[in-house]
């Protein structure tokens, strides 16, 4: 059976915590989150390829994932390091560059377990609207709302243009 | 492999946005419905070129087009870009797919050690 990822997000927080467990020693888990030539092998859905990988692990080292989506366009994800203790612990910022104002950082810490390893991560962004998404089109709220708010939304991903 | 629902869904989101002409639209649909000539102009594209976006939007469910038959006006559906910028759900489909295929992957690294591993002894063996 497929071990389940579970993540926690508790309401009115900014961040969100999730936890997984894989079968194989942390060193090889450290190794396969921070070398391209693992992440090429497994990181994002099987119908995105992985065209780009790019890490300088070193505190105030970059990082930058571009995945090509079937339709041909790209999407890329980036971020920089900013604590590196291996093979347990690694803090980086993270852009989700189509929306570049929803920039979170995030602490991956890798706890052994026997064979297993226990991979937590958790992600902390600038508001709780950040985390939830920027639109919240609930009924309480009302469309005008959501409608503001979506307009922010848009402004940062044409800011990236 | 054939993906599951959640990747294409996931993929048509990703796919949608990915596209500054397409995030464009969407900022200009935010502002209020609009129809495809009045959003061609601004652009500079043709109305053929405009339609195939707005048919990539609405396929994303990003968009809804009108009736009317003649002037089919666009309409922004905030839900769905809600679905797109909502952090949780994005996360738990990219890392749910990301982890299974790293399952595997995780095997196969394992298992070419241990053959190298045994490898290794054997030939220490006969020597």
């Amino acid at each position: 059976m497929t071990p389940k990822l579970e993540i926690v997000a508790e309401p009115g927080k900014t961040h969100f915590t999730t936890k997984r467990v894989v079968d194989a020693p942390r060193s090889l888990v450290f190794d396969t989150f921070t070398k391209c030539e693992h992440l090429k092998q497994w990181m994002g859905p099987r119908n995105l390829t992985m065209t780009s990988c790019q890490i300088d692990l070193r505190v105030g080292g970059k990082y930058r994932f571009v995945f090509r989506l079937p339709d041909g366009n790209s999407v890329g994800f980036s971020g920089e390091f900013k604590e590196i203790v291996r093979p347990e612990r690694i803090v980086r910022t993270f852009v989700f560059e189509p929306i570049p104002e929803a920039a979170a950082l995030e602490t991956l810490e890798l706890v052994e377990s026997g064979e297993t390893t226990i991979i937590t991560t958790t992600t902390v962004h600038q508001s709780v609207e950040n985390r939830d998404g920027h639109v919240n089109s609930g009924m309480e709220d009302g469309m005008t709302q959501g409608y503001a708010r979506l307009d922010d939304l848009l402004a940062g991903l044409l800011q990236q243009r | 492999m054939t993906p599951t629902a959640a990747e294409l869904d996931l993929t048509a989101i990703f796919g949608a946005l990915a596209d500054p002409t397409r995030r464009s639209i969407l900022a200009r649909l935010s502002k209020g419905d609009a129809s495809v000539l009045e959003l061609a102009d601004p652009f500079d594209m043709s109305q053929p070129a405009v339609s195939k976006h707005l048919k990539v939007l609405e396929q994303a469910g990003l968009i809804v087009r009108g009736r009317d038959a003649q002037r089919r006006p666009c309409r922004l559906d905030p839900r769905r870009l809600k679905q797109a910028s909502d952090w949780l759900g994005t996360y738990r489909q990219f890392w749910e797919a990301s982890y299974e295929r790293l399952d595997d992957y995780l095997q196969q690294l394992q298992t070419k050690e241990r053959k190298r591993d045994t490898k290794t002894r054997n030939r220490r063996r006969t020597r």
